[in-house]
């Protein structure tokens, strides 16, 4: 019976050689560049590190990055809800078509991203010679890298929202109105609840993503130290500057919001299956 | 059916408001700014478009960007499967970890991957000095864009597989082995079929995210004209150099390329889900 019931690759020289070769992968590819990191950026002692990173320009990096992501994220917040909400609710022609305009950003490059914003909005572009006329000018200051940072960040909430909105299904919410919910009460109460963790697995990736983007901001901040310097522009700098363990030391701040975004996954992964594993038991009972 | 359908939409509120938000947010985000480059690279002749897409520094950069984004997403494709697989089929301790840890390129800042990938590949890196002793040089060399793709795009494929692969059904896999199939024989006949579109697709995926790289690849690759430039630092090079005509007509090329590899995708994983759900 035992012997019916085999699958392929459980005899143990399979699986350890395989579970070998995939730690081994995961060590060498994953695991030890964060070790780097690290090791770098505490290469001259804490004392040093910590220096490093109290440095004026340093924390206007850090202070304009944490800005441009606390305007990014509710943005996108909101956006991807709203979307995610049209096309898993409503049948509407052109439906099948937005879904995919929406991973536009996770097909073009950060460069080419930041060009379409620069060719626009710059002084040269039709809208950007129309604004500033009215002295406006978004490139190479914070509104620029805000817009491209939207661009590049606005997928994260709907990718993670539509596939657990489809599964999930719209009953509870029909009752819920059915039963004389107005519209807001019942997105709070019924909608809420259940997208409740990949909404926020969503914000934590768009954060990652919008505090980390390297390309489309690069084309549109025009590198002012103290200015219009993002976190990865200033690793950038220090490194071309030779100034190696400065450089790390930042990459080291992002590195850990990066450590942050994979524990807050592995968490909202484990309250989703704990949430999966609860409904049926509960409907049983 | 129908009725069914009308009153759904009457039942369930905020149809207007939600589509109206998703309908602003992707016209002014998405697609307006696709405006200024039709506005930039119609303002160029035929021959001047041409003539900037060909130039030989450029083409150079197209060829060494497919071959490197090819290498890097097949080199995923073999070590993603291998990922995936031992993900879902074996029980060992820390596999929650490597779970988590395979989508730590996603997480990382591209400039960070960058300069980590370059420290750890250069002449005096921990990697460096054991390849240099056989005579392997990543760091500012083609093979340095291929490990920089490579590290970035990793996920695509182990996420798309993995899904699959939990999805499989163990009777035919059992009927087969039982029969008195090999192991390898099984997996080609058996397992193979139902897994390949996940892979071509998670592959497809690795390889556009190659293509529009940049950040991980500049700091390895060396960017020596000829040799080691890909085309989004081209295009970069182009916009420093205040060509926004030239830059322009590069990028239109990949945008175009991005965008039609977006939609095969889509189109793809659309037949193939279809097939799926059919059965």
């Amino acid at each position: 019976m035992a012997a019916q019931n085999r699958r392929i690759g459980d005899q143990p020289w399979v699986r350890r050689s395989l579970i070998g070769l995939a730690l081994a992968i995961t060590l060498i590819i994953l695991v030890i560049p964060v070790v780097v990191i690290f090791t770098q950026a505490l290469s001259t002692g804490w004392s040093a590190f910590a220096g490093n990173d109290l440095d004026e320009y340093t924390l206007d990096a850090i202070g304009l990055t944490l800005f441009v992501a606390a305007l990014t994220v509710p943005l996108n917040l909101v956006f991807g809800t709203a979307l995610a909400w049209s096309v898993t609710r409503f049948r509407f022609p052109g439906r099948k078509l937005l879904i995919t305009l929406i991973d536009i950003p996770f097909a073009v490059s950060p460069v080419v991203a930041g060009l379409l914003y620069l060719l626009l909005y710059g002084r040269n572009g039709w809208l950007g010679s129309w604004l500033s006329n009215y002295d406006v000018q978004l490139m190479f200051s914070w509104p620029g890298i805000v817009m491209v940072t939207v661009f590049v960040t606005c997928p994260f909430v709907a990718r993670e929202l539509i596939p657990l909105m489809q599964q999930q299904g719209s009953e509870e919410e029909e009752a819920g109105v059915v039963l004389g919910a107005s519209g807001w009460r019942m997105f709070r109460k019924i909608t809420l609840p259940n997208i409740k963790w990949a909404l926020i697995y969503g914000v934590v990736l768009t954060n990652a993503r919008a505090v980390g983007e390297f390309g489309a901001v690069s084309v549109v901040s025009g590198n002012v130290r103290g200015e219009t310097n993002t976190l990865p522009l200033h690793v950038e700098l220090l490194y071309q500057d030779y100034n190696i363990v400065g450089a790390f030391a930042s990459a080291s701040l992002l590195a850990g919001i990066a450590i942050l975004t994979l524990i807050a996954k592995a968490f909202v992964e484990w309250r989703q299956s704990r949430a999966e594993h609860a409904t049926p038991e509960e409907g049983g009972a | 059916m129908r009725r069914l359908g009308r009153r759904n939409k009457r039942v369930l509120p905020g149809f207007g408001l939600s589509l109206g938000i998703s309908l602003f947010f992707v016209s002014l985000v998405l697609l307006l700014p696709m405006t200024g480059l039709v506005v930039e690279t119609s303002g160029m002749t035929w021959d001047q478009f041409w003539f900037t897409i060909t130039d030989p520094r450029v083409v150079e950069s197209y060829k060494v960007t497919l071959w490197t984004a090819l290498a890097a997403s097949l080199f995923n494709g073999l070590f993603g499967l291998l990922l995936a697989w031992v993900l879902v089929r074996y029980e060992f301790p820390g596999k929650r970890i490597v779970d988590a840890v395979v989508d730590l390129p996603f997480a990382l800042p591209t400039a960070v991957a960058g300069i980590t990938l370059a420290t750890l590949f250069s002449q005096n890196g921990w990697y460096g000095q054991w390849l240099a002793k056989i005579g392997v040089e990543v760091a500012f060399t083609p093979l340095g864009i291929v490990v920089a793709m490579a590290f970035t795009s990793i996920p695509f494929v182990v996420r798309t597989v993995q899904p699959v692969l939990e999805e499989l059904s163990p009777a035919d896999e059992e009927a087969a082995v039982s029969l008195g199939a090999s192991d390898g024989r099984v997996f080609r006949k058996v397992i193979f079929p139902s897994l390949w579109p996940a892979l071509v697709t998670g592959i497809a995926l690795s390889f556009t995210r190659s293509l529009g790289e940049f950040g991980a690849i500049i700091f390895i690759a060396g960017n020596t004209p000829y040799v080691s430039e890909v085309t989004s630092l081209m295009i970069f090079i182009r916009l420093q150099e205040y060509d926004y005509a030239a830059a322009s007509a590069i990028a239109s090329l990949v945008l175009l390329a991005s965008l039609i590899l977006l939609f095969s995708i889509n189109l793809w994983q659309g037949r193939y889900l279809r097939r799926l759900e059919g059965r």
